[in-house]
């Protein structure tokens, strides 16, 4: 299958031939699949901004190629950049800042509608993705500037799922909500990625917000990849990663002093689930008994 | 120990007096009755409008109670004339880093309320890099707040508030809008400012392993304090907290799961090294 998003040797520079060129991205090569759950995570710094910005092609790369389906995005001979901003759509950060019609059915609508779609087209995206990210029919009439904060973050993803992108980027979509409204999001843009089977990627800092949510993970560490591996062979680096300033999973680390202390367990654990089963099995195979075990 | 800040009774809802329709005003606060020592360190919880930052904002009387009473350092906040000794007594800092520095200097940021307060000179250069000391952002001071992190920008916004010489510092989730390492710098600095400095703290936060820090966690829903306890205690309640739209730390959702599978299972463990010892004793 042909990968959704290539890159060969992507490298961008800031403001070259200044005193303050500064290369930002630098050699990443990657590949991406249709319908891939993927996480990208690196300090403040590391990079993962800049480079998802050459995914929709806000940026272009200062050497080195991007290819999404197939296309070399900035080979203007075969490619429209226009299409690609249709095919690849980006949430950034707190999107609700970007939020300026006068009701949530007219901001879902503004992406369809520049898409030169007809109203019944755009009738039913619009409705859709509300009912995707769970904002309720009397909500369409509303302005959105009634509405709380974790509701505005969702008509403003909304927005972007109704242009039905192949990939759907989002950086950091629950940073500043309340434990209730970042769980909300996260089950509503899995929701998204269920109905519609779109690759998504996830840009965060919190490794535990990924390791629920992505099969794999990128890992970005000053302008650099780092790694881009199955989730829990990350979290076998999970020191290497904690070094970067990365915030690694409490459980994580538990069973990280674990280890220093003398125990043979393993390291690689990051969900509560995942945490039980390998005390079990310690315990099974240490002969201990666990009295509710089915 | 004496008392920094206490709420007596509080209601307080926003005015409507620009809703055209009259409707009826949203309760924000309701009968709620709060002491805070001084020298403690106290952590707020609860989901986004539960009225946490409403309460903060009586604390040094940015808002009034529409029933009932606060009293700041003695003085009753809907006394004008003492606004600002009360100002002077509990500052206040907020979420967002890029809205709360105003200079173009980071030390001349840290200098703006003292001289609104008409500090002498001298004393000012004193109180500027001493503040700028207590946060560790001395050696930035002739740098442009734009040049710096989302952390750093925090911890300047913090050494405003010392510079003033306050009791009480109350956080409105100022760590909300950074990442793990600014996340770092921000609670160890506010810690140590507890700590050595004998600042009370209030941290109102979504970070529950922020709040386990605390020396007492205050829980609010719906415009009332519904736990208030060490965080140790509040934490062990995992499903009432989940119920509440709230959290528990890992490693006490940990303990909690053990429990149900029979497992001895402490819930009362709120940090990383009580979980590897109390797994330690399990397992071995």
């Amino acid at each position: 299958m042909e990968p959704i998003i290539r890159t060969e040797k992507l490298t961008y520079t800031y403001s070259v031939g200044t005193p303050f060129e500064k290369t930002a991205v630098k050699d990443v090569d990657l590949e991406i699949e249709p319908g891939e759950l993927i996480g990208i995570i690196g300090h403040t710094g590391s990079g993962k901004s800049t480079l998802i910005q050459h995914f929709n092609g806000l940026i272009k790369p200062t050497s080195g190629k991007i290819y999404i389906d197939g296309q070399d995005i900035w080979d203007k001979n075969s490619c429209n950049i226009r299409d690609i901003r249709f095919k690849v759509g980006l949430v950034f950060q707190y999107p609700e800042y970007q939020i300026f019609e006068e009701t949530v059915y007219k901001d879902i609508a503004f992406g369809p509608k520049n898409m030169g779609l007809d109203e019944k087209e755009i009738d039913r995206r619009v409705r859709e993705t509300a009912e995707i990210v769970g904002l309720s029919e009397e909500t369409l009439g509303k302005s959105p500037f009634e509405l709380s904060g974790g509701q505005k973050r969702r008509v403003a993803i909304a927005g972007v799922m109704a242009m039905e992108p192949k990939v759907l980027i989002l950086d950091e979509p629950t940073a500043g909500l309340d434990p209730k409204g970042r769980d909300l999001i996260m089950s509503r843009i899995k929701e998204f990625h269920r109905r519609t089977g779109a690759t998504v990627l996830l840009v965060s800092h919190s490794m535990e917000d990924v390791a629920k949510f992505a099969s794999r993970i990128i890992v970005m560490n000053k302008s650099e990849l780092f790694c881009c591996d199955e989730t829990p062979e990350i979290f076998k680096k999970a020191d290497e990663i904690s070094a970067m300033g990365l915030a690694v999973p409490q459980i994580t680390r538990v069973f990280m002093k674990l280890r220093q202390s003398g125990l043979d367990i393993r390291t690689d654990v990051y969900t509560l689930d995942f945490a039980i089963k390998t005390l079990r099995e310690y315990m099974l195979a240490h002969g201990k008994e666990i009295p509710h075990a089915e | 120990m004496e008392k920094i800040i206490t709420a007596e009774h509080v209601d307080f809802h926003y005015s409507n007096d620009y809703d055209e329709e009259k409707t009826e005003p949203v309760q924000v606060l309701k009968d709620l009755s709060l002491n805070i020592k001084k020298g403690e360190f106290l952590a707020i919880l609860g989901h986004n409008g539960c009225g946490k930052s409403t309460i903060a904002k009586h604390f040094n009387a940015i808002l009034l109670p529409c029933g009932g009473k606060v009293y700041t350092a003695g003085f009753d906040t809907s006394d004008e004339a003492h606004l600002f000794d009360i100002r002077n007594h509990v500052g206040m800092v907020f979420q967002n880093p890029d809205n709360q520095l105003v200079a173009t200097i980071v030390e001349e940021d840290v200098a703006f309320a003292l001289e609104n307060m008409g500090v002498d000179p001298a004393e000012m250069r004193e109180r500027v890099d001493s503040a700028l000391k207590s946060v560790g952002m001395y050696e930035y001071r002739e740098h442009s707040p734009h040049q710096l992190s989302g952390g750093q920008k925090q911890r300047v916004a913090i050494a405003g508030i010392i510079a003033m010489r306050p009791d009480c510092i109350v956080l409105d989730e100022p760590t909300a809008m950074l990442d793990p390492k600014g996340r770092r710098e921000v609670i160890s600095t506010i810690r140590e400012l507890n700590e050595k400095y004998g600042i009370t703290i209030v941290l109102i936060t979504h970070y529950m392993d922020e709040a386990a820090q605390a020396d007492r966690v205050v829980v609010m829903d719906g415009g009332r304090i519904i736990m208030d306890d060490v965080p140790s205690e509040v934490f062990s309640h995992v499903e009432k907290m989940k119920s509440l739209g709230l959290d528990v730390p890992q490693v006490t959702e940990l303990m909690f799961r053990l429990s149900e599978l029979g497992i001895e299972g402490d819930t009362h463990i709120i940090d990383e090294d009580g979980c590897a010892e109390a797994l330690m004793d399990i397992l071995s």
